[in-house]
């Protein structure tokens, strides 16, 4: 079963998510890893740096990328509205904790997801690469998306070696 | 912070350890200073003890030879020598290793052979030199132990009995300071002893009874009065005079250093104070919001309320980097072991010169600067001073000479390492330097810049390679590490009389001074001690030289490269734009920028590892309006430029 591969996801206990919307997407976040739900804020562009995290924000007095998993599924970007919000995520990174600010077209609710609704990636019908999503669950008639955030934003921290230098 | 025991073991007993190897330093320089030995003596006692009682058997077990073999040094059995200095030397880093936990049982059983070796010869060296002879008639003595001794452990009984063990022993009880039942704090020791000793006793014997409370105790210690001794007794009152100075100065230092101990210091994480100065950055932002709102008000009592805030604040960041500050003698105090070491490796004679070791540098700029410092050195002892007999037919003193010294100017801290030795090879530096392309042969060099290629990487005039250089860092790596925290580095040097090497540092790398420019929309920050000057550039040279980014600046072409398009900002240039230079070392850039906004004094962040790959940020701020600005990093940017503009000219 797909709920396998979250951890602490048991279909007993179920798995507290946020659920937020980009584009006509709903995504979800473990709960646990949310540490702040902001306002739209002014950003700052991070020249050369690679267009899913092209900006930073601060957040209290620490310099925060600002990453947008829009490219990563296929969406082109849209101008902020009244609902959009930064959800500030803290995820560890090569050991590291990190903290991210998430663009987030609209925030929902949380809620608890369950392991039985889980399902696997299809392999057709996806416009985005597979290995971007740990699982999709079905609930009241939609689909919520799992991203795979590590896996989204290894990218950036591994490849040091051949770094993309300014144009 | 964790509550693992061991973890506050491993502290202890690196500061104990430390203690002792600087005990054994001195100890060196003066072998005959009883005070040092039993200094040392008393730190390895208790490493071995809270070694023990934390589970480091090993470590205990071996530290318990050294501090045998101590024991026989300070009874007079064997004499401190150098070579016992040295072998005790190494066991302290085989007990740091065997703390770590990663020491290997062959390097301690051969230390141990070579420790008894030392002993062995250092007993055949008759008595001690300051062992007292022994006294015959006795001794009268009173002493009280400081209140909390038995809070500390000390058991007054025991002592009452290793006393009796010495000889015939009367004791007898004081009470005076033993107050009313009601003011009695029953855990406090304030009984006082007077005790008459009969018998063959040295005045060393008694002290070693109170050896571990010495520091805090009284102690009177009189020899009894016999008759008919006068002969004896001269020398002997002489000897008690010493002898009881050497316990009072002891006293004092002991007492000052118990008091530091317990009520001025406080030993705080690392992390917390990072932590505590993340707040104070904070502060400082929402402060500069609140002064803004402030001014564009009429209310008169808010600005007020917001003026009083804005200089807590800024007094509060001033506060701040002081508590981050440790003074260079932490960094010099470790250096001297490493001459040591190394006037071994090389049998040369080196003595080290210490000076302004109380300057005081932010704690990371200290812990970077070690091993850069550690190169240099190395350097300069293996390749800048020359064995004794070279010295010695050069008309100078026979032991090479290494000096450190430390002091402040303005926001910088220079530290300079200078040696007395043969200077640097300009000869055999340009030879090298042409055979590596780097100049052409006959070409006119200045005496800087030839002194600079020792810096390139790769670069190596050592006509050997010795032991001791060529370990993995080059000067090319102690110059970046130096860049890296912002600041320079700079040779001087006489044929036969030796180098100097400067080290220009920051005081701190948590605060910047900058040049706040725009560029299209962004803001970024230029750091102000790479900016040389700032021009403008007008549209018409801006025309001409869109084929080639080049300007020519009194005589000399410096490129330049355009923030926007490298930044591509997609909007149109300003009139006016700017061009700010900027150089590190010799090489010039120019920077075109739309706007200078001014200078800004800012806290530095860390960008996120998410752009660890774009290299050309060092950092960012935050600017009073909370908006965020990114500090470029200029050394990356120049490197940008140069190559780019040597193919132009290389091609044209």
């Amino acid at each position: 079963m797909p709920y396998h591969k979250i951890p602490h996801w048991t279909p007993d206990q179920g798995l507290e998510v946020l659920t937020f919307g980009l584009g006509v997407e709903t995504f979800a976040l473990e709960a646990g890893i949310v540490r702040e739900i902001l306002d739209v804020m002014p950003l700052t562009q991070v020249p050369g740096a690679d267009p899913m995290a092209a900006a930073v924000i601060n957040f209290r007095g620490r310099i925060v990328p600002y990453a947008d998993l829009r490219m990563s599924f296929g969406m082109d970007a849209t101008a902020h509205t009244a609902e959009s919000r930064i959800i500030v995520i803290e995820l560890e990174l090569d050991g590291d904790p990190t903290l991210i600010g998430l663009a987030a077209d609209r925030v929902n609710e949380v809620t608890v997801l369950k392991a039985q609704d889980a399902e696997d990636t299809p392999v057709i019908g996806m416009r985005w690469p597979r290995e971007n999503v740990r699982c999709l669950v079905r609930r009241d008639g939609d689909v919520v998306v799992l991203p795979d955030l590590p896996q989204l934003f290894a990218r950036l921290t591994t490849n040091v070696a051949d770094a993309p230098t300014v144009h | 912070m964790s509550e693992d025991p061991t973890a506050a073991f491993r502290i202890e007993a690196g500061e104990l350890l430390e203690q002792v190897e600087q005990g054994l330093l001195d100890l060196r320089d003066n072998l005959g200073d009883m005070g040092l030995v039993n200094a040392v003596f008393r730190g390895l006692h208790t490493l071995k003890g809270s070694g023990a009682m934390f589970g480091f058997d090993a470590l205990a077990a071996f530290t318990h030879h050294c501090e045998s073999a101590f024991d026989r040094v300070r009874k007079g059995d064997v004499r401190a020598t150098k070579d016992l200095v040295t072998v005790i030397l190494s066991a302290g880093d085989h007990m740091r290793a065997l703390v770590d936990g990663d020491a290997p049982k062959a390097t301690g059983d051969a230390i141990l052979a070579k420790l008894a070796a030392a002993v062995d010869a250092a007993a055949g060296g008759g008595s001690a030199p300051v062992a007292a002879a022994p006294v015959k008639q006795g001794w009268t003595l009173s002493f009280r132990l400081p209140p909390d001794a038995m809070a500390n452990g000390t058991n007054p009984l025991a002592l009452l009995d290793e006393l009796r063990e010495l000889g015939e022993a009367t004791i007898a009880v004081r009470t005076d300071a033993v107050p009313p039942l009601d003011k009695l704090v029953p855990n406090h020791c304030l009984l006082g002893w007077d005790c008459t000793l009969i018998g063959d006793i040295s005045r060393e014997a008694i002290e070693d009874v109170f050896l571990f409370v010495m520091d805090d105790m009284e102690i009177a210690i009189e020899p009894l009065a016999v008759e008919g001794e006068a002969v004896e007794a001269t020398p002997t009152a002489e000897s008690e005079a010493q002898g009881t100075a050497v316990v009072a100065a002891n006293d004092g230092a002991g007492r000052a250093v118990a008091m530091r101990a317990q009520g001025e210091h406080v030993r705080v994480p690392a992390e917390r104070l990072d932590e505590l100065m993340d707040r104070v950055g904070e502060l400082v932002i929402a402060q500069s919001r609140l002064s803004q709102l402030a001014h564009s008000g009429h209310d008169l009592a808010l600005r007020s309320v917001s003026e009083e805030i804005e200089r807590l604040a800024g007094e509060m960041r001033d506060t701040m980097m002081v508590l981050r500050m440790v003074p260079v003698s932490t960094l010099f105090g470790r250096f001297r072991r490493l001459i040591h070491d190394l006037a071994i490796e090389t049998g040369k004679a080196i003595e080290l010169v210490t000076e302004g070791e109380t300057t005081e540098v932010d704690k990371t700029v200290i812990e970077r600067l070690f091993d850069p410092l550690v190169h240099i050195i190395r350097n300069s002892c293996d390749h800048g001073l020359e064995q004794a007999a070279d010295r010695v037919a050069a008309g100078k003193p026979e032991s090479g000479l290494i000096r450190l010294s430390a002091h402040q100017a303005g926001g910088e801290v220079l530290i300079t390492i200078t040696d007395d030795g043969r200077g640097i090879d300009r000869e055999r530096v340009r030879a090298k330097a042409e055979a590596n392309g780097l100049i052409q042969p006959g070409q006119a060099v200045s005496e800087d810049e030839l002194l600079g290629m020792i810096f390139h990487p790769g670069f190596s005039t050592a006509a050997q390679v010795t032991n001791l250089s060529g370990r993995g860092v080059g000067m090319d790596v102690v110059k970046r590490t130096i860049e890296s925290l912002r600041g320079s580095i700079d040779v001087k040097s006489q044929p036969g009389e030796g180098s100097t090497i400067t080290l220009r540092i920051p005081l701190t790398l948590a605060i910047i001074e900058g040049l706040l420019v725009r560029v299209g929309e962004g803001r970024y920050v230029i750091p102000l001690s790479a900016v040389e000057e700032c021009l403008e550039l007008s549209l018409e040279e801006d025309l001409r030289s869109r084929g080639r980014s080049i300007i020519t600046l009194r005589e000399r072409l410096i490129p330049f490269l355009r923030l926007r398009d490298l930044f591509a900002t997609d909007t149109r240039p300003d009139t006016y734009q700017k061009i700010v230079v900027v150089g590190i070392g010799a090489e010039r850039v120019g920077l075109v920028v739309d706007q200078i906004i001014g200078n800004h004094q800012t806290v530095i962040k860390a960008m996120s590892p998410l752009h660890r790959n774009v290299a050309s940020f060092a950092g960012a701020t935050i600017l009073g309006d909370g908006s965020v600005a990114l500090i470029l990093d200029i050394a990356q940017l120049v490197a940008l430029g140069q190559p780019k503009e040597e193919r132009r000219l290389a091609a044209g």
